[in-house]
Protein backbone atom coordinates (compact mmCIF):
# COMPACT_ATOMS: atom_id res chain seq x y z
CA UNK A 1 0.00 0.00 0.00
CA UNK A 2 2.81 2.10 1.09
CA UNK A 3 4.61 2.44 -2.39
CA UNK A 4 1.04 2.04 -4.47
CA UNK A 5 2.06 5.99 -5.42
CA UNK A 6 4.60 4.65 -7.97
CA UNK A 7 1.74 3.58 -10.28
CA UNK A 8 1.05 7.10 -10.69
CA UNK A 9 3.85 7.10 -13.11
CA UNK A 10 2.27 4.29 -15.40
CA UNK A 11 -0.89 5.52 -15.56
CA UNK A 12 -2.30 6.19 -18.67
CA UNK A 13 0.53 8.30 -20.95
CA UNK A 14 1.58 9.97 -17.83
CA UNK A 15 5.34 8.55 -18.65
CA UNK A 16 5.46 9.75 -21.65
CA UNK A 17 4.24 12.71 -21.11
CA UNK A 18 6.62 13.29 -18.43
CA UNK A 19 9.70 12.10 -21.11
CA UNK A 20 8.12 14.68 -23.73
CA UNK A 21 8.67 17.60 -21.02
CA UNK A 22 12.04 16.52 -20.52
CA UNK A 23 12.74 16.30 -24.40
CA UNK A 24 11.26 20.31 -24.23
CA UNK A 25 13.81 20.65 -21.62
CA UNK A 26 16.31 19.00 -23.14
CA UNK A 27 16.24 20.70 -26.64
CA UNK A 28 15.34 24.15 -25.17
CA UNK A 29 18.86 23.46 -23.13
CA UNK A 30 20.48 22.43 -26.11
CA UNK A 31 19.62 25.22 -29.24
CA UNK A 32 20.36 27.68 -26.42
CA UNK A 33 23.86 26.85 -25.71
CA UNK A 34 24.64 25.85 -29.18
CA UNK A 35 24.06 29.61 -29.70
CA UNK A 36 24.84 31.23 -26.89
CA UNK A 37 28.61 29.29 -27.02
CA UNK A 38 28.92 30.76 -31.04
CA UNK A 39 27.69 34.81 -29.53
CA UNK A 40 29.50 34.14 -26.88
CA UNK A 41 32.95 32.91 -28.41
CA UNK A 42 32.64 35.95 -31.13
CA UNK A 43 32.04 38.25 -27.76
CA UNK A 44 35.00 37.08 -25.81
CA UNK A 45 37.38 37.30 -29.04
CA UNK A 46 36.23 41.34 -29.34
CA UNK A 47 36.67 41.88 -25.79
CA UNK A 48 40.19 40.64 -26.05
CA UNK A 49 40.76 43.84 -28.72
CA UNK A 50 42.33 46.69 -27.55
CA UNK A 51 39.17 48.85 -28.88
CA UNK A 52 37.85 50.96 -25.41
CA UNK A 53 33.97 51.19 -26.78
CA UNK A 54 33.60 47.69 -27.55
CA UNK A 55 35.06 46.45 -24.50
CA UNK A 56 32.72 48.63 -22.88
CA UNK A 57 29.58 47.72 -24.58
CA UNK A 58 30.30 44.21 -23.81
CA UNK A 59 31.08 44.42 -20.30
CA UNK A 60 27.62 46.21 -19.71
CA UNK A 61 26.21 43.34 -21.83
CA UNK A 62 27.39 40.57 -19.18
CA UNK A 63 26.94 42.47 -16.43
CA UNK A 64 23.18 42.99 -17.10
CA UNK A 65 22.61 39.45 -17.87
CA UNK A 66 24.86 38.16 -14.75
CA UNK A 67 23.24 40.43 -12.35
CA UNK A 68 19.59 40.24 -13.52
CA UNK A 69 17.91 36.89 -12.42
CA UNK A 70 16.93 34.07 -15.16
CA UNK A 71 13.83 34.30 -13.78
CA UNK A 72 13.65 37.85 -14.34
CA UNK A 73 15.02 37.47 -17.74
CA UNK A 74 12.51 35.11 -19.28
CA UNK A 75 9.62 37.41 -17.96
CA UNK A 76 11.17 40.39 -19.52
CA UNK A 77 11.16 38.28 -23.09
CA UNK A 78 7.93 36.83 -22.45
CA UNK A 79 5.72 39.29 -21.37
CA UNK A 80 7.20 42.65 -21.53
CA UNK A 81 9.08 42.69 -25.09
CA UNK A 82 5.90 41.41 -26.66
CA UNK A 83 3.58 44.53 -25.43
CA UNK A 84 6.24 47.10 -26.35
CA UNK A 85 7.56 46.21 -29.38
CA UNK A 86 4.80 43.41 -30.57
CA UNK A 87 6.97 40.57 -30.75
CA UNK A 88 4.49 37.68 -30.05
CA UNK A 89 6.57 34.28 -30.79
CA UNK A 90 6.02 30.93 -28.68
CA UNK A 91 6.99 30.51 -25.47
CA UNK A 92 10.16 28.01 -26.11
CA UNK A 93 11.39 30.38 -28.76
CA UNK A 94 11.02 33.64 -26.43
CA UNK A 95 13.04 30.65 -23.59
CA UNK A 96 15.29 30.26 -26.10
CA UNK A 97 16.59 33.78 -26.92
CA UNK A 98 16.71 34.83 -23.01
CA UNK A 99 19.05 31.61 -22.44
CA UNK A 100 21.12 32.04 -25.54
CA UNK A 101 21.74 35.93 -24.60
CA UNK A 102 22.47 34.50 -21.11
CA UNK A 103 24.79 31.92 -22.26
CA UNK A 104 26.69 34.40 -24.50
CA UNK A 105 27.38 36.75 -21.51
CA UNK A 106 28.34 34.26 -19.01
CA UNK A 107 30.50 32.44 -22.00
CA UNK A 108 31.95 35.40 -23.45
CA UNK A 109 33.72 35.93 -19.99
CA UNK A 110 35.34 32.37 -19.94
CA UNK A 111 36.87 33.09 -23.78
CA UNK A 112 38.63 35.91 -22.88
CA UNK A 113 39.65 34.63 -19.95
CA UNK A 114 41.36 31.62 -21.43
CA UNK A 115 42.49 33.70 -24.45
CA UNK A 116 44.26 36.09 -21.68
CA UNK A 117 45.66 32.99 -20.44
CA UNK A 118 47.13 31.79 -23.46
CA UNK A 119 50.89 32.33 -22.99
CA UNK A 120 52.07 35.72 -23.90
CA UNK A 121 54.84 34.09 -26.42
CA UNK A 122 52.08 31.69 -28.68
CA UNK A 123 50.58 35.16 -29.55
CA UNK A 124 54.22 36.65 -30.85
CA UNK A 125 55.48 34.37 -32.73
CA UNK A 126 52.35 34.01 -34.51
CA UNK A 127 53.08 37.82 -34.94
CA UNK A 128 56.68 37.10 -36.18
CA UNK A 129 55.13 34.70 -38.66
CA UNK A 130 52.84 37.63 -40.27
CA UNK A 131 49.47 36.34 -39.01
CA UNK A 132 46.88 39.27 -39.17
CA UNK A 133 44.45 39.19 -36.29
CA UNK A 134 41.80 36.47 -37.60
CA UNK A 135 44.70 34.12 -37.91
CA UNK A 136 46.01 34.96 -34.61
CA UNK A 137 42.68 33.95 -33.56
CA UNK A 138 41.89 30.99 -35.49
CA UNK A 139 45.34 29.44 -36.01
CA UNK A 140 46.72 30.15 -32.74
CA UNK A 141 44.96 31.49 -30.15
CA UNK A 142 41.53 29.71 -30.52
CA UNK A 143 42.95 26.02 -30.21
CA UNK A 144 44.61 26.68 -27.40
CA UNK A 145 41.78 28.68 -25.57
CA UNK A 146 39.13 25.32 -26.19
CA UNK A 147 41.13 23.26 -23.78
CA UNK A 148 41.22 25.68 -21.21
CA UNK A 149 37.81 26.59 -21.47
CA UNK A 150 36.36 22.98 -21.22
CA UNK A 151 35.39 22.04 -17.71
CA UNK A 152 33.89 25.95 -17.21
CA UNK A 153 31.61 25.33 -20.46
CA UNK A 154 30.47 22.18 -19.32
CA UNK A 155 29.74 23.50 -16.14
CA UNK A 156 27.69 25.93 -17.61
CA UNK A 157 25.75 23.63 -19.93
CA UNK A 158 24.56 21.84 -16.45
CA UNK A 159 23.49 25.12 -15.16
CA UNK A 160 21.80 25.63 -18.22
CA UNK A 161 19.71 22.60 -18.51
CA UNK A 162 19.51 22.85 -14.65
CA UNK A 163 17.63 26.38 -14.60
CA UNK A 164 15.38 24.81 -17.49
CA UNK A 165 12.67 24.20 -14.49
CA UNK A 166 12.10 28.05 -14.49
CA UNK A 167 10.01 27.93 -17.69
CA UNK A 168 6.86 26.79 -15.93
CA UNK A 169 6.72 30.40 -15.29
CA UNK A 170 6.89 31.60 -18.56
CA UNK A 171 3.84 28.59 -19.46
CA UNK A 172 6.16 26.30 -21.13
CA UNK A 173 5.36 22.48 -21.00
CA UNK A 174 8.87 21.21 -19.58
CA UNK A 175 9.09 18.56 -17.17
CA UNK A 176 8.59 20.16 -13.94
CA UNK A 177 5.03 21.57 -15.32
CA UNK A 178 4.10 18.44 -16.50
CA UNK A 179 4.95 16.85 -13.41
CA UNK A 180 2.76 19.50 -11.27
CA UNK A 181 0.04 18.65 -13.74
CA UNK A 182 0.24 14.63 -13.08
CA UNK A 183 0.48 15.57 -9.42
CA UNK A 184 -2.63 17.65 -9.51
CA UNK A 185 -4.31 15.15 -11.46
CA UNK A 186 -3.74 11.95 -9.13
CA UNK A 187 -3.92 14.08 -6.02
CA UNK A 188 -7.24 11.91 -4.87
CA UNK A 189 -5.61 8.69 -5.92
CA UNK A 190 -2.10 8.40 -5.44
CA UNK A 191 -1.55 11.13 -2.54
CA UNK A 192 1.94 9.68 -2.02
CA UNK A 193 2.52 10.71 -5.95
CA UNK A 194 4.42 14.07 -5.46
CA UNK A 195 6.81 12.17 -4.21
CA UNK A 196 7.00 9.82 -6.66
CA UNK A 197 6.67 12.61 -9.57
CA UNK A 198 9.45 14.67 -8.00
CA UNK A 199 11.79 11.43 -7.82
CA UNK A 200 11.76 10.65 -11.47
CA UNK A 201 12.31 13.99 -12.25
CA UNK A 202 15.33 14.88 -10.16
CA UNK A 203 16.60 11.44 -11.36
CA UNK A 204 16.08 12.69 -15.11
CA UNK A 205 18.22 15.75 -14.22
CA UNK A 206 20.40 13.89 -12.58
CA UNK A 207 20.94 11.44 -15.82
CA UNK A 208 21.30 14.32 -17.57
CA UNK A 209 23.98 16.43 -15.28
CA UNK A 210 26.26 13.84 -13.96
CA UNK A 211 27.90 12.38 -16.98
CA UNK A 212 28.67 15.90 -17.90
CA UNK A 213 29.92 17.06 -14.67
CA UNK A 214 32.20 13.83 -14.28
CA UNK A 215 33.37 15.00 -17.76
CA UNK A 216 34.31 18.44 -16.79
CA UNK A 217 36.47 16.82 -13.69
CA UNK A 218 38.01 14.23 -15.73
CA UNK A 219 39.06 17.32 -18.55
CA UNK A 220 40.70 18.92 -15.22
CA UNK A 221 42.19 16.30 -13.99
CA UNK A 222 43.90 16.03 -17.52
CA UNK A 223 45.27 19.32 -17.56
CA UNK A 224 46.57 19.56 -13.93
CA UNK A 225 49.01 16.25 -15.05
CA UNK B 1 45.39 55.85 -11.56
CA UNK B 2 43.35 58.99 -12.74
CA UNK B 3 42.45 57.06 -15.78
CA UNK B 4 40.71 54.33 -13.37
CA UNK B 5 38.37 56.52 -11.55
CA UNK B 6 37.18 58.24 -14.68
CA UNK B 7 35.87 54.83 -15.69
CA UNK B 8 33.94 54.15 -12.60
CA UNK B 9 32.14 57.03 -12.77
CA UNK B 10 31.30 56.42 -16.52
CA UNK B 11 29.86 52.85 -15.15
CA UNK B 12 27.95 54.54 -12.47
CA UNK B 13 26.28 56.93 -14.88
CA UNK B 14 25.57 54.09 -17.34
CA UNK B 15 23.89 52.07 -14.62
CA UNK B 16 22.30 55.03 -13.99
CA UNK B 17 20.74 55.92 -16.87
CA UNK B 18 20.28 51.88 -17.57
CA UNK B 19 17.83 51.62 -14.44
CA UNK B 20 16.13 55.11 -15.32
CA UNK B 21 14.89 53.23 -18.29
CA UNK B 22 14.52 50.57 -16.75
CA UNK B 23 11.75 52.36 -14.50
CA UNK B 24 9.95 53.93 -17.43
CA UNK B 25 9.97 50.96 -18.97
CA UNK B 26 8.20 49.24 -15.82
CA UNK B 27 5.71 52.37 -15.29
CA UNK B 28 4.59 51.65 -18.89
CA UNK B 29 4.28 48.30 -18.47
CA UNK B 30 2.02 49.25 -15.50
CA UNK B 31 -0.14 51.20 -17.57
CA UNK B 32 -2.95 49.28 -18.91
CA UNK B 33 -2.70 48.55 -22.32
CA UNK B 34 -5.87 49.43 -24.69
CA UNK B 35 -6.50 46.73 -27.65
CA UNK B 36 -7.37 49.36 -30.39
CA UNK B 37 -9.60 47.72 -33.27
CA UNK B 38 -6.37 48.24 -35.96
CA UNK B 39 -4.23 45.79 -34.05
CA UNK B 40 -7.01 43.54 -32.15
CA UNK B 41 -5.28 40.71 -32.23
CA UNK B 42 -8.38 38.48 -30.17
CA UNK B 43 -11.20 40.52 -32.21
CA UNK B 44 -13.78 38.33 -32.65
CA UNK B 45 -13.45 38.22 -36.49
CA UNK B 46 -9.51 37.93 -35.75
CA UNK B 47 -10.17 34.71 -34.01
CA UNK B 48 -12.56 33.27 -36.78
CA UNK B 49 -9.92 34.04 -39.24
CA UNK B 50 -7.04 32.32 -37.20
CA UNK B 51 -9.33 29.83 -36.68
CA UNK B 52 -8.37 29.10 -33.19
CA UNK B 53 -9.58 30.79 -29.69
CA UNK B 54 -6.64 31.06 -27.44
CA UNK B 55 -7.97 30.40 -24.02
CA UNK B 56 -5.86 30.54 -20.65
CA UNK B 57 -6.52 27.87 -18.58
CA UNK B 58 -5.33 26.17 -15.44
CA UNK B 59 -3.32 23.06 -15.83
CA UNK B 60 -3.22 21.68 -12.08
CA UNK B 61 -6.50 22.84 -10.57
CA UNK B 62 -8.84 19.68 -10.54
CA UNK B 63 -11.79 19.94 -11.05
CA UNK B 64 -11.54 23.59 -13.06
CA UNK B 65 -8.72 23.21 -15.18
CA UNK B 66 -6.44 20.26 -15.24
CA UNK B 67 -4.93 17.16 -17.62
CA UNK B 68 -5.92 13.58 -17.25
CA UNK B 69 -4.15 10.63 -16.96
CA UNK B 70 -4.81 10.40 -21.05
CA UNK B 71 -3.01 14.02 -21.39
CA UNK B 72 -5.90 15.55 -21.88
CA UNK B 73 -7.55 19.10 -21.05
CA UNK B 74 -10.06 18.64 -18.79
CA UNK B 75 -12.18 20.76 -16.35
CA UNK B 76 -15.42 23.10 -15.32
CA UNK B 77 -13.82 25.99 -16.96
CA UNK B 78 -11.94 23.87 -20.08
CA UNK B 79 -15.66 22.12 -20.49
CA UNK B 80 -16.84 26.00 -20.69
CA UNK B 81 -13.87 26.81 -23.25
CA UNK B 82 -14.34 24.22 -25.66
CA UNK B 83 -18.04 25.48 -25.49
CA UNK B 84 -17.30 28.87 -26.28
CA UNK B 85 -15.22 27.82 -29.18
CA UNK B 86 -17.74 25.54 -31.06
CA UNK B 87 -19.80 28.79 -30.91
CA UNK B 88 -17.65 30.63 -32.67
CA UNK B 89 -16.57 28.32 -35.16
CA UNK B 90 -12.91 27.70 -34.38
CA UNK B 91 -10.80 25.32 -31.94
CA UNK B 92 -9.38 26.16 -28.68
CA UNK B 93 -5.79 26.56 -28.17
CA UNK B 94 -4.51 26.47 -24.25
CA UNK B 95 -2.32 28.43 -22.98
CA UNK B 96 -1.54 27.32 -19.26
CA UNK B 97 -1.34 30.00 -16.42
CA UNK B 98 -0.33 29.92 -13.16
CA UNK B 99 -2.98 32.12 -10.51
CA UNK B 100 -0.55 34.78 -11.04
CA UNK B 101 0.34 35.50 -14.74
CA UNK B 102 -3.06 35.32 -15.96
CA UNK B 103 -2.98 39.11 -16.40
CA UNK B 104 0.18 39.30 -18.23
CA UNK B 105 -1.06 36.45 -20.25
CA UNK B 106 -3.55 38.44 -21.54
CA UNK B 107 -2.24 41.55 -21.60
CA UNK B 108 1.11 40.82 -23.34
CA UNK B 109 -1.30 39.06 -26.29
CA UNK B 110 -0.25 35.22 -25.22
CA UNK B 111 -4.56 34.42 -24.95
CA UNK B 112 -7.68 35.73 -26.28
CA UNK B 113 -9.97 34.94 -22.93
CA UNK B 114 -9.17 34.02 -19.55
CA UNK B 115 -10.96 30.84 -18.57
CA UNK B 116 -9.05 30.23 -15.44
CA UNK B 117 -11.05 30.28 -12.32
CA UNK B 118 -10.72 34.17 -12.23
CA UNK B 119 -12.39 36.64 -9.54
CA UNK B 120 -13.80 39.78 -10.28
CA UNK B 121 -11.78 42.53 -8.39
CA UNK B 122 -11.70 46.16 -8.89
CA UNK B 123 -8.11 46.20 -9.07
CA UNK B 124 -8.44 43.47 -11.85
CA UNK B 125 -10.96 45.63 -13.67
CA UNK B 126 -8.31 48.10 -14.01
CA UNK B 127 -6.57 46.66 -15.77
CA UNK B 128 -8.48 43.79 -17.79
CA UNK B 129 -12.28 43.46 -18.69
CA UNK B 130 -14.45 40.78 -17.20
CA UNK B 131 -17.58 39.51 -19.31
CA UNK B 132 -20.34 38.13 -17.34
CA UNK B 133 -19.65 35.69 -14.37
CA UNK B 134 -20.06 31.98 -14.97
CA UNK B 135 -19.57 31.05 -11.35
CA UNK B 136 -19.66 32.41 -7.44
CA UNK B 137 -16.99 32.14 -4.60
CA UNK B 138 -15.57 33.55 -1.60
CA UNK B 139 -12.49 32.87 0.42
CA UNK B 140 -12.30 30.09 2.93
CA UNK B 141 -10.20 28.67 5.45
CA UNK B 142 -8.78 25.66 5.89
CA UNK B 143 -7.24 23.83 8.75
CA UNK B 144 -6.40 19.98 9.99
CA UNK B 145 -8.79 18.69 12.11
CA UNK B 146 -7.47 18.36 15.00
CA UNK B 147 -6.05 21.90 15.12
CA UNK B 148 -9.07 23.06 13.66
CA UNK B 149 -9.34 27.17 12.73
CA UNK B 150 -13.05 28.28 12.87
CA UNK B 151 -13.19 31.60 13.41
CA UNK B 152 -10.40 34.37 11.72
CA UNK B 153 -9.98 35.94 15.37
CA UNK B 154 -7.94 32.20 15.29
CA UNK B 155 -5.81 33.44 12.93
CA UNK B 156 -4.01 35.66 15.50
CA UNK B 157 0.03 35.16 15.41
CA UNK B 158 -0.17 32.05 13.32
CA UNK B 159 0.91 31.20 9.48
CA UNK B 160 -1.64 31.71 6.85
CA UNK B 161 -0.61 30.15 3.10
CA UNK B 162 -2.12 31.41 0.05
CA UNK B 163 -1.31 31.23 -3.69
CA UNK B 164 -0.23 34.40 -4.91
CA UNK B 165 -2.56 36.42 -7.08
CA UNK B 166 -5.56 34.65 -5.84
CA UNK B 167 -8.61 36.79 -4.22
CA UNK B 168 -7.83 35.02 -1.15
CA UNK B 169 -3.89 36.44 -1.29
CA UNK B 170 -5.65 39.86 -1.89
CA UNK B 171 -8.75 39.66 0.93
CA UNK B 172 -5.77 39.04 3.41
CA UNK B 173 -2.89 41.08 2.27
CA UNK B 174 -5.51 44.24 3.09
CA UNK B 175 -6.93 42.26 5.67
CA UNK B 176 -4.73 40.22 7.78
CA UNK B 177 -6.70 39.76 11.00
CA UNK B 178 -3.29 39.17 12.86
CA UNK B 179 -1.87 36.64 10.21
CA UNK B 180 1.52 36.18 8.90
CA UNK B 181 1.43 35.19 5.46
CA UNK B 182 3.06 32.55 3.47
CA UNK B 183 2.82 33.09 -0.15
CA UNK B 184 3.35 30.20 -3.00
CA UNK B 185 3.18 30.43 -6.55
CA UNK B 186 1.22 27.31 -7.89
CA UNK B 187 -1.37 25.25 -5.94
CA UNK B 188 0.59 22.46 -5.69
CA UNK B 189 3.01 23.83 -4.05
CA UNK B 190 0.68 25.40 -1.40
CA UNK B 191 -0.85 22.67 -0.37
CA UNK B 192 2.09 20.96 0.01
CA UNK B 193 2.92 23.37 2.40
CA UNK B 194 0.12 23.45 4.49
CA UNK B 195 0.86 18.92 4.54
CA UNK B 196 4.35 19.79 5.49
CA UNK B 197 2.69 22.15 8.76
CA UNK B 198 4.43 25.42 7.73
CA UNK B 199 1.80 27.00 7.82
CA UNK B 200 -1.75 26.59 10.43
CA UNK B 201 -4.59 27.35 7.74
CA UNK B 202 -5.21 27.75 4.20
CA UNK B 203 -7.05 30.11 2.57
CA UNK B 204 -8.49 29.85 -1.02
CA UNK B 205 -11.92 29.89 -2.94
CA UNK B 206 -14.00 27.82 -0.75
CA UNK B 207 -15.39 25.83 -3.18
CA UNK B 208 -11.43 24.15 -4.29
CA UNK B 209 -11.19 23.99 -0.55
CA UNK B 210 -14.23 21.53 -0.29
CA UNK B 211 -12.94 19.83 -3.37
CA UNK B 212 -10.07 19.19 -1.61
CA UNK B 213 -10.85 18.07 1.68
CA UNK B 214 -13.08 15.65 0.07
CA UNK B 215 -9.76 13.95 -0.67
CA UNK B 216 -7.81 15.02 2.37
CA UNK B 217 -10.25 13.74 4.90
CA UNK B 218 -7.27 15.21 7.89
CA UNK B 219 -8.65 18.65 6.97
CA UNK B 220 -11.90 20.69 7.53
CA UNK B 221 -12.94 24.02 5.96
CA UNK B 222 -13.34 25.48 9.57
CA UNK B 223 -14.03 28.97 7.80
CA UNK B 224 -16.40 28.53 5.40
CA UNK B 225 -16.56 31.93 4.12
CA UNK B 226 -14.81 35.17 4.63
CA UNK B 227 -15.04 38.61 3.06
CA UNK B 228 -17.86 39.50 0.19
CA UNK B 229 -18.96 37.05 -1.91
CA UNK B 230 -17.15 36.98 -5.46
CA UNK B 231 -18.10 36.16 -9.05
CA UNK B 232 -15.46 33.72 -11.57
CA UNK B 233 -16.23 35.70 -14.86
CA UNK B 234 -14.57 35.19 -18.14
CA UNK B 235 -11.57 38.17 -18.68
CA UNK B 236 -10.23 39.93 -22.43
CA UNK B 237 -8.20 42.13 -22.58
CA UNK B 238 -8.88 46.16 -21.83
CA UNK B 239 -11.22 47.60 -24.76
CA UNK B 240 -11.70 44.29 -26.46
CA UNK B 241 -15.71 45.37 -26.81
CA UNK B 242 -16.14 42.84 -29.72
CA UNK B 243 -15.23 39.61 -27.66
CA UNK B 244 -16.43 40.72 -24.80
CA UNK B 245 -19.63 41.86 -26.25
CA UNK B 246 -19.79 37.83 -27.76
CA UNK B 247 -18.68 36.76 -24.14
CA UNK B 248 -21.26 38.26 -22.80
CA UNK B 249 -24.46 37.33 -25.32
CA UNK B 250 -22.59 33.83 -24.63
CA UNK B 251 -22.87 33.46 -20.98
CA UNK B 252 -26.27 34.60 -21.07
CA UNK B 253 -27.51 32.00 -23.79
CA UNK B 254 -25.38 29.39 -21.99
CA UNK B 255 -27.03 29.93 -18.93
CA UNK B 256 -30.57 29.74 -20.49
CA UNK B 257 -29.95 26.95 -21.70
CA UNK B 258 -28.43 25.25 -18.49
CA UNK B 259 -25.11 24.16 -19.42
CA UNK B 260 -23.74 25.19 -16.26
CA UNK B 261 -26.19 22.95 -14.40
CA UNK B 262 -24.62 20.40 -16.97
CA UNK B 263 -20.95 21.41 -16.55
CA UNK B 264 -21.24 21.16 -13.13
CA UNK B 265 -22.93 18.09 -12.50
CA UNK B 266 -19.89 16.38 -15.17
CA UNK B 267 -17.06 18.41 -14.01
CA UNK B 268 -17.61 18.95 -10.19
CA UNK B 269 -20.05 17.03 -8.84
CA UNK B 270 -17.36 14.16 -8.53
CA UNK B 271 -15.20 16.39 -6.68
CA UNK B 272 -17.23 18.66 -4.27
CA UNK B 273 -19.77 15.95 -3.03
CA UNK B 274 -22.55 16.32 -0.61
CA UNK B 275 -21.10 19.73 1.26
CA UNK B 276 -21.97 21.78 -1.89
CA UNK B 277 -25.35 22.23 -3.92
CA UNK B 278 -24.78 23.14 -7.69
CA UNK B 279 -26.90 26.43 -6.22
CA UNK B 280 -23.98 27.48 -4.26
CA UNK B 281 -21.43 27.88 -7.24
CA UNK B 282 -23.61 28.29 -10.65
CA UNK B 283 -25.53 31.35 -11.31
CA UNK B 284 -29.16 30.85 -12.09
CA UNK B 285 -30.21 28.56 -14.80
CA UNK B 286 -33.04 28.64 -16.96
CA UNK B 287 -35.56 31.36 -18.91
Amino acid sequence: MGHSGINVLIEGTNLTRLLGGLWTSVWIAALSLLIGLALGTIFGMLRTLHNRVIRFILMLYLEFFRIVPTVVLLFLFYYILPRQFHINWPASWMAVIAFALWVAAEFSDIVRGALQSVPKHQRETGEALGFNNWQLFRYVLLPQAVQLELPATINLATRVIKTTSLLLMISVMDVINIGQQIIEANNQNYPTGVFWVYGLIFFLYFIIDYPLSRWAKHLEAKQKQ
Amino acid sequence: MKFKINWKKIITGAMAIASVAALTAGVNFARPTTANAASNNSSVSAIKKRGQLRVAVFGDLPPYGWVNKNGKRVGYDVTLARQMAKDLGVKPKFVQVNANNRVDTLNSDKADIVLANFTVTPQRKQVISFAKPYMKVSVGVVSPKNKKISSVSQLRGKKLIVNKGTTAENYFTSNAHGASLMKFDSKTQQFNALKNGRGAALADDNSYLYAWTKKNPKYTVGIKSVGPHQYIAPAVKKGNTSLLNWSNKEITKLNKQGFFTKDYNSQLKPYFGSEVKPSDIILKQGK
